[in-house]
């Protein structure tokens, strides 16, 4: 029997709580998702592009999902502890999937940005939302569609146009419950044309004794001459289950960056798709995981250069311990009639025991002449005359393989366009490879307190 | 000289890689103030012997022992050998792209201070100590922020392998073929480099094929190794005799005892 099934009963049993309690934007795709979910299946392990990931088996379990909108009650005092010392942000949370904003953020935030929940904003923002919300995110896909049917709130975020925003926009994301939870979120980001902005989204769980299925969908226009950087980091827990996919539209001279972080995790399956309609337009994925114990970490991403002249770089790194197992499935596809496309791919994976498992496809498709791509993948072990180099400087060899590991990491934490998020990533990276960074609550911060942080 | 305990002393050292037997009785002794020279034909076991006395997990030690400053040297790690005063000059100094020549050094620096229950020094006196070092070698102050060995010249690196022995002031080096792939510049600063360093505490193994190297740091005694056994021993006149005779009276001599 299909996972879905029970979804698919939830929704016609429920629908109309699961729509009281949410916006006649979201209400209105809820037809087309169930109409998809209902003809469609989830895609079955080894099936082209799941080659590790089973999704019949991540949506299997009998999670509750939170309909009436009930407070979970969330551990708000221990909640946010991983803040960045030294940069300003502005503030928003989600608990589960309902998004709240901080009381500071708002403050300076310029003329006609428009920031916050779906719900918040129906009234006002109703028809600017649905302009925009499902465009990106094919329904035909059935995380897609499944989280378009049960999401009930979700994060607007809207930089109009000729706007920049100085300082970057921070999402904390907390699980918290005590039974097992469904959680779907749902992010819109619109910038238009030359509009400038920053965001570093993060994910913890409080409840590491609690399975949470965390599906998400994110949706990303980004405009003529716009520029958005998004830090996507996951420290969540090991009974945590991620589901990710991020849709992105690139206009004519817009600059994208992504880079995907997975520190702490049970199992995580994200998508990164970028479509480039625009000339000029730039494109930089990246993405790092250091995966121990049995953790699941597979990025999928496909960018499809549409026009000429742009360019594309993309790379990902995996360090993986113990069991765990890595996937790195990538594809660009440059359109015919797409000339002067520069666009390279690595990834480059080190497994660190004999049970660690990487599975990598790197895939071009050029449709064009005229083009310059690359790509290259590498899974290898640590250099061992590089360690016995350092054990005959005195350097222990466990010293010398962090050394070894922090290096490799190095270039994507470089690719970090903020220098305060680069530095705290640096950070973060070397605890979680010395291996106190188990759970967000060890990172011993100083931080925040949420409590005074909510806008009431 | 004759008072000062040794500082190393092999006996009838065996070691193989792979199962094939390398090193096959090796007998040397070392004093604090000594400069000896190792020589020898190609494939003789000159750098086994330096890898097996710094511990390379490649080699597997199959007899003998080797005490260094009272210490069962076969025993010790390759991290604790050397915060003992074991240093090698690597014959071919391992890149490591990312991990800069200040981390390196700082880590290397404050573990051996750790070993011997020390404070790690600060960071300021820790950057002096590299600068005063780094001057020795004619390296310049770019050489902090560099990754290890990378996109270094084979003089640069060579220079950079002193560098690394001059901060951690070790008891007794070894140079493994430090003169390779050096032109006459780069070899009278390493040279000079090694010079500098020398004291009447510590002692030093030139491993080389030429008497070059020997010209400007000298020797007090000069071994032959072949087939794994130092076969020779005598002062820096032997060193001569075979840059004018090569080494085939050695072998002779040597593969007729043994029939």
């Amino acid at each position: 029997m299909s996972s879905l099934k029970q979804y698919i009963d939830l929704f016609k049993e429920s629908r109309s709580t699961i729509e009281a309690h949410s916006t006649e934007v979201m209400n209105s795709l809820r037809d087309k998702a169930i109409n998809s979910l209902i003809s469609g299946k989830l895609p079955a392990k080894g099936d082209e592009n799941y080659e590790i990931t089973d999704l019949n088996e991540t949506y299997a379990p009998d999670y509750g999902v939170n309909i009436n909108r009930y407070d979970f009650g969330a551990d708000t005092a221990n909640a946010f502890r991983c803040d960045v010392p030294n940069m300003s942000t502005w503030l928003y949370f989600s608990f589960n999937d309902t998004y709240h904003s901080s009381r500071t953020a708002s403050i300076s935030m310029p003329d006609g940005v428009v920031i916050g929940s779906f719900n918040r904003l129906a009234k006002q923002y109703g028809k600017l939302i649905s302009t925009y919300y499902g465009k990106l995110a094919p329904i035909e896909n059935t995380q897609v569609a499944l989280n378009t049917l049960l999401a009930q709130d979700g994060l607007f975020i809207y930089i109009p146009k000729n706007t920049s925003l100085e300082k970057p926009l921070q999402l904390v994301n907390i699980l918290n419950a005590t039974i097992p939870v469904m959680v779907n979120r749902r992010i819109l980001i619109v910038l238009e044309e030359n509009a400038h902005a920053k965001m570093l989204a993060c994910d913890h769980t409080q409840s590491q004794e609690t399975d949470f299925l965390n599906t998400q969908v994110i949706e990303v226009y980004a405009g003529k001459n716009s520029s958005f950087d998004f830090y996507d980091l996951e420290e969540s827990g090991e009974r945590t289950h991620r589901i990710s996919s991020m849709w992105v539209r690139q206009e004519e001279g817009s600059n994208v960056l992504i880079n995907g972080i997975t520190l702490v995790n049970g199992h995580t399956r994200n998508d990164y798709s970028i479509d480039v309609v625009g000339e000029n337009a730039e494109t930089h994925l990246y993405g790092m995981a250091i995966a121990g114990n049995e953790q699941h970490i597979d990025n999928h991403t496909e960018i499809n250069h549409n026009v000429g002249h742009c360019t594309s770089n993309e790379l990902f790194k995996y360090i993986l311990e113990d069991r765990s197992r890595g996937a790195f499935c990538g594809r660009i596809k440059v359109a015919p009639n797409a000339p002067r496309i520069e666009a390279y791919q690595g990834n480059r994976n080190i497994c660190m025991s004999p049970e660690a498992k990487m599975y990598s496809k790197p895939q071009l498709e050029i449709y064009t002449d005229d083009v310059k791509c690359s790509h290259g993948s590498t899974i290898g072990q640590l250099d061992q005359d590089a360690i016995f180099y350092m054990q005959a400087r005195g350097i222990s060899k466990q010293e010398a393989r962090m050394l070894l590991m922090q290096a490799f990491m190095a270039d994507v934490i470089s690719t970090v366009r903020m220098d305060s998020l680069k530095d705290r990533l640096r950070h973060l990276v070397d605890k979680r490879l010395y291996g106190k960074l188990a759970l967000c609550q060890q990172c011993g911060s100083d931080c925040h307190d949420i409590v005074n942080n909510i806008e009431q | 000289m004759e008072n000062k305990p040794n500082l190393l002393t092999i006996k009838d050292l065996h070691a193989s890689i792979e199962g094939k037997e390398i090193l096959k009785g090796v007998n040397l002794v070392i004093r604090p103030g000594e400069v000896h020279a190792i020589m020898g034909p190609n494939g003789s076991g000159k750098s086994t012997l330096s890898a097996v006395l710094t511990g390379n997990p490649a080699y597997t030690v199959t007899g003998g022992s080797a005490d260094f400053g009272g210490k069962d040297l076969l025993s010790l790690s390759p991290e604790d050998r050397s915060h003992e005063g074991l240093f090698l000059s690597f014959q071919y100094p391992v890149e490591i792209p990312g991990v800069s020549m200040v981390n390196f050094m700082r880590a290397a620096v404050n573990e051996k201070r750790k070993y011997f229950n020390q404070e790690p020094l600060s960071a300021s006196d820790f950057l002096k100590l590299m600068r005063e070092k780094r001057a020795i070698v004619e390296l310049d102050n770019k050489l902090a922020s560099r990754s290890v060995n990378e996109g270094f010249s084979g003089g640069e690196k060579k220079r950079n392998e002193i560098f690394q022995m001059a901060m951690l002031e070790p008891k007794l080096s070894i140079l493994d073929e430090t003169d390779s792939g050096l032109d006459i510049d780069a070899l009278r600063i390493v040279a000079g480099g090694v010079n500098k360093l020398k004291t009447e505490n510590n002692a030093t193994i030139v491993i080389t094929h030429y008497q070059r190297l020997l010209d400007y740091i000298k020797p007090d005694f000069v071994h032959v190794l072949y087939k794994g056994r130092i076969v020779k021993t005598g002062g820096p006149e032997l060193a001569l005799e075979l840059e004018e005779k090569g080494y085939d009276w050695i072998k002779e001599v040597c593969d007729k005892n043994q029939e």
